[in-house]
């Protein structure tokens, strides 16, 4: 019986020996050997889990990595404009239907073809056809009657009509003409190229040393998945991550002297999104009554540490040019006018309410748990129904079977019609079921117009309209903050949800 | 001799109902009265309180007390355990007794069909159960575990009444005419009891851990109505800034579990005292 | 071996149905894949077209029949969402959640079988006795993923012994990652070790306290030779039953484990293929899991038959 305690000690011990190892095993990755081999990890907490294929791509999650990897003949820059990429010039006819473009001498693909007018001229007709399976369609693309390429270097778009957007989607991903394998392996002309993805564990980029323009400073990216956001932070702390960007004011108060922390905002209209179609909220005064009894700043400060810009309106303030401020504060927080208008709509006692958050989205479990508290103070009763990304997307999103929703809406593109469009009445995106005629007048002057000043001045009445009959309660966009470790440096934030990685570079 | 043992034996059952009773007390008063509304925010500087007389085990980050939370959370998960081990005990005793008994064609359909279900992991079963009838509701959590414990009370219950079957009690009360469900429920379900009565607070056990880990998975129970295991998930991403957050939730879940393990505990010796 | 025979062909029965009710299940589930791969851009023409792409519009029958036909031959689909053979993605991982899970079993075996035996037949007294039940019982009550919480902020945060989140990759580095997985192991094993040991005492303590045992014993035996010829062979059947069935727990606890200490296992790619109504991948996952678990579950019936011949089922019973 001695022996058997003693083997049992002997078996702690070993156990003990074998876990705390010779500490730094040489193969262990860490902070330093990565800054040695001019290489880091990015956290990211959605996998990749989807065809690679840049024009098949719906998650944001997915373009964000893949913005590195892929470029059109025009990119947009931070500050919300656009620049010649693979082509190097461009011009626009008189009448504003003709776009020639010139393409910059000796981009490489990452196979290492020249890129061609052919490439460019296939890419666009891929988007604009549509035929094969999975790709989605750009609507713009139906506008134009002709696309030639007269040379290997230059590729000319006759349009039907004038559109003063027109420029923003040729962002679109140039890809090779005689490639197929864009779903696994895909090929673009980015700074970063693709080297491998291992399902819900990593995605690795590297550097691609024939890159046109200023190269990638990092030699290797290795993007890992965690998806737990409890563990992510566990991971930043133990020097598994270099780099991660969408945290929440929480983890970033708890990361430690390791990392610096940069603040952008994450481009969303985050807002309550109520179902206009069905009751109560196809009652206006309703709507408003809950406008005014929602306090935004009070979901910042206890959610969110203060972080976050707020907005009245389905536009955020790093779009300049479009975002109009004066919508912010055009329901001041009023318990009192809140219950007066719910009794003037019938709901003296006020009424019960789901709000169907998707689970995974922290941000708006934490925003829709505030409303709740402040719904209470004017008698009504919400509820989170929390459900699956996938389940919110085809109830909520596709289907419409939903009262009141908690999401963050991005724009696919740096465009105003891109946030504007989906709530005409026609709108196959419309998920809230605003019907409203001005707003559809207003639409369609907007896309009449020619004139890029009145263009703006009918979207912000479109905005207007949107704020006055309460389509929804809006909050904020949220902030975007990315902890950087110690030594590293060079995070752009954009006006789209992108992580460019080309200037990142380490210090010393 | 044997009155100092049951002396010690009691010991344990006292210890658990002791521990049980004032656990009890707790979550039924919190059923109606907390220190605090759990879902009641504070203000942005009462935010991750350290405990104090004020708030017992703190605040979390929405400036809420946790102790009432937990008090809230307990009744919940309190909740789940015990109607998840009614529906697992009931179902799975009564279809470990027939094809315990009987053995026979019915013994193997509902062995195999046992054995599928018990070839899905735990967690597997009630992930798929709740993504049919749909996540959040507390009823459906509680029908999912429930489904998934049915198996292991079987299994147990089955091979004690087989290894039963043929003692020669139970062949003189079939001699004697007594109809299966009187030889099942009268003479063999009470001499199982030293099984069954093990499987029952390890089966509470279960169902407390399992409620906790679906929780922690993203499927368990919704906020604001938070569970144990629910807190205690949100309370790793805290760690750092309220370690007291995760340790007060995980205490509660021990303390709960571990009540129930010193009366099974205490009520296995006594048995065994008494035979 | 007619009993073996007939319980490997119940093996791959169960499989078989095993599989089937997986593809019923899921075929029940709201939200098609369809839907969930065309994700905010879905309108019912696309979503009607990829399902036809698909085969998700014929008959249930059907597709699973085909499942079935290509799980034989070694053909287990391709991925809906990553546009990859089935098994090119997870064969990395089956490894890793097999060593994980053999891991925490060799674990659960290896110490509380001695434990257990020792406890139950070398009876401490009074106090201490009352602090080894009262242990016993407070390891049962810890949940595997708070044990992760605080094994990854002692030994990862505090101490560094391991990266948390950097898991090197069975291929890479075998035994870096055999200690990185240790530590999830021990997560797994530690409540289900409380279990196992107090399961064998109550066992062995009631095995002892039969007449037999009294019997031989107070007819001048050997203590120790009768509990080794007879109570410990008794009280193996119940035991060998246990642990298959800890295995299944296993499985399970490393679902919740792998996503704790951020474990690239089957678990976590299972639970995001749910989620994303991926089915050929987690059709793939739930039979190499369920094989696993029913796997072990033949081997303790096996075993057990060795050990006692009236277990012998249904038609093979004398």
């Amino acid at each position: 019986m001695k022996k058997r305690c003693l083997s049992l000690l002997l078996l702690a011990g070993l156990l003990c020996a074998v876990l705390s190892g010779c500490g730094d095993s040489s193969t262990a990755e860490t902070p330093e050997s990565r800054a040695a081999a001019n290489t880091i990890v990015v956290g990211i907490a959605q996998d990749l889990d989807n065809s690679l294929d840049p024009h098949k791509t719906v998650k944001a999650g997915t373009r964000e990595v893949m913005f590195n990897v892929f470029e059109g003949l025009m990119k947009p820059t931070p500050e919300g404009d656009l620049t010649p990429a693979i082509a190097s010039d461009y011009q626009v006819s008189e009448d504003r239907l003709t776009y020639t473009f010139t393409l910059r001498d000796g981009v490489k693909f990452h196979n290492g073809d020249t890129v061609t007018a052919e490439d460019a001229v296939y890419s666009i007709q891929r988007c604009a056809a549509a035929t094969e399976t999975g790709i989605v369609p750009v609507e713009a693309f139906s506008n134009i009657t002709d696309i030639q390429a007269p040379d290997a270097s230059t590729v000319v778009i006759t349009l039907a009509q004038p559109d003063n957007e027109f420029l923003s989607y040729m962002t679109t991903a140039v890809l090779p003409a005689d490639y197929d394998q864009q779903d696994t392996d895909p090929v673009g002309t980015g700074p970063f190229k693709f080297v491998s993805r291992a399902a819900q564990d990593s995605i690795v980029l590297k550097k691609f040393d024939e890159y046109w323009g200023t190269p990638a400073q990092l030699d290797q990216v290795t993007f890992k998945i965690i998806e737990n956001a409890d563990s992510l932070l566990m991971s930043l702390q133990s020097g598994a991550i270099d780099l991660c960007a969408h945290l929440t004011s929480t983890q970033v108060a708890q990361l430690g002297e390791d990392f610096d922390v940069a603040e952008g905002t994450m481009n969303l209209v985050q807002a309550l999104y109520l179902n206009n179609a069905v009751a109560p909220f196809d009652n206006e005064l309703v709507r408003q009554a809950l406008c005014y009894a929602i306090d935004k700043k009070n979901i910042l400060d206890l959610a969110f540490d203060g972080y976050g810009s707020l907005i009245g309106s389905s536009m955020y303030p790093a779009f300049g040019k479009y975002f109009d401020e004066s919508l912010t504060d055009y329901y001041p927080h009023d318990t009192e006018k809140a219950k007066e208008l719910l009794a003037q709509a019938g709901y003296p006692d006020g009424f019960s309410m789901t709000i169907t958050v998707p689970s995974n989205y922290k941000p708006h479990m934490d925003t829709a748990q505030v409303l709740v508290q402040q719904l209470a103070e004017v008698g009504i009763t919400a509820e989170i129904q929390a459900v699956e990304w996938e389940s919110w997307v085809s109830d909520a999103y596709t289907n419409r079977q939903f009262q009141s929703t908690v999401v963050g809406v991005d724009a696919s593109n740096m465009t105003a019609r891109a946030l504007l469009e989906r709530f005409t009445s026609t709108a196959d995106n419309n998920f809230i079921n605003y019907s409203n005629a001005d707003y559809d007048a207003l639409f369609a002057q907007a896309q009449a117009t020619a004139d890029d000043a009145e263009q703006t001045a009918l979207y912000k009445e479109m905005e207007k309209n949107l704020t006055e009959h309460a389509a929804n309660v809006y909050i904020q966009d949220l902030a975007d903050l990315v902890a950087v470790r110690k030594g590293l440096e060079g995070v752009t934030f954009y006006p789209i949800y992108v992580l460019d990685l080309s200037g990142i570079h380490y210090t010393a | 001799m044997k009155k100092q043992m049951k002396q010690r034996m009691n010991g344990y059952l006292r210890a658990g109902l002791l521990l049980g009773g004032v656990l009890t007390a707790l979550i039924v008063l919190g059923f109606f009265w907390t220190p605090y509304d759990p879902n009641a925010m504070g203000d942005a500087g009462e935010k991750f309180l350290a405990p104090s007389f004020q708030h017992l085990l703190g605040t979390d980050d929405f400036g809420r007390d946790i102790f009432s939370r937990v008090l809230k959370g307990a009744g919940t998960t309190f909740t789940i355990a015990f109607c998840t081990v009614a529906i697992g005990a009931v179902v799975g005793t009564a279809l470990g007794a027939v094809t315990g008994y009987f053995g026979g064609l019915v013994d193997e359909a509902l062995m195999r069909l046992n054995d599928v279900l018990t070839a899905f992991p735990s967690i597997l079963l009630a992930l798929v159960v709740i993504s049919i009838l749909g996540p959040g509701n507390k009823y459906n959590v509680i029908l999912a575990l429930g489904l998934v414990f049915i198996p292991s009370f079987a299994r147990v219950t089955r091979t004690a009444f087989a290894s039963l079957r043929d003692v020669n009690y139970v062949k003189s009360a079939r001699l004697m005419g007594a109809s299966p469900a009187r030889i099942l429920a009268v003479h063999i379900l009470p001499n199982t009891a030293h099984v069954l009565l093990p499987a029952v607070t390890i089966g509470f056990n279960n169902a407390v851990l399992a409620e906790a880990s679906m929780s922690y998975l993203g499927i368990g129970v919704t906020p604001p109505d938070a569970s144990l295991g629910y807190m205690l998930s949100e309370a790793q991403s805290l760690f750092t800034a309220a370690p007291w957050y995760a340790v007060g939730t995980g205490l509660a879940i021990v303390l709960l579990v571990l009540s129930a393990g010193l009366i099974g505990e205490g009520l296995q010796r006594a048995e065994r005292g008494v035979m | 071996m007619k009993y073996a025979a007939k319980r490997i062909a119940m093996l791959l029965f169960t499989m078989v149905i095993v599989s089937l009710l997986a593809f019923v299940a899921f075929d029940v589930i709201s939200g098609d894949p369809a839907t969930a791969m065309l994700g905010t851009q879905a309108t019912p023409e696309r979503v009607a077209e990829l399902r036809a792409e698909l085969g998700l519009d014929r008959p249930l029958l059907v597709r699973y029949g085909e499942w079935l036909l290509g799980f034989f031959t070694g053909n287990l689909g391709i991925s809906y969402s990553y546009h990859q053979p089935v098994w090119e993605l997870i064969a990395p991982k089956v490894g890793v959640t097999l060593c994980l899970s053999l891991l925490s079993f060799v674990l659960i075996a290896v110490i509380s079988v001695p434990l257990g035996v020792r406890s139950a037949t070398r009876r401490s007294q009074g106090i201490l006795s009352g602090a080894e039940t009262l242990f016993n019982q407070l390891c049962m009550a810890v949940p595997p993923f708070f044990t992760a919480i605080l094994l990854t902020f002692c030994f990862s945060t505090v101490l560094r012994w391991f990266v948390h989140g950097s898991f090197p990759g069975l291929g890479s580095d075998f035994f870096g990652s055999l200690r990185y997985l240790l530590f999830a192991a021990v997560s797994i094993a530690i409540p289900r070790i409380a279990m196992t040991v107090r399961m064998l005492r109550s066992t062995i303590a009631d095995e002892l306290g039969k007449d037999y045992v009294r019997t031989a014993i107070s007819r001048g035996n050997d203590r120790s030779g009768v509990l080794r010829r007879h109570v410990l062979k008794n009280s193996l059947v119940p035991v060998v039953t246990f642990l298959a069935q800890t295995m299944a727990e296993i499985v399970a606890g490393s679902i919740v484990v792998e996503q704790a200490f951020a474990i690239p296992g089957l678990g976590r790619m299972l639970v995001a293929s749910i989620g994303s109504r991926d089915y050929p991948v987690v059709q793939a996952i739930i039979v190499i899991l369920a094989f696993w678990v029913v796997l072990a579950g033949t081997v303790a019936d096996l075993i057990n038959q060795r050990i006692d011949p009236r277990l012998r089922l249904g038609g093979g019973a004398s």
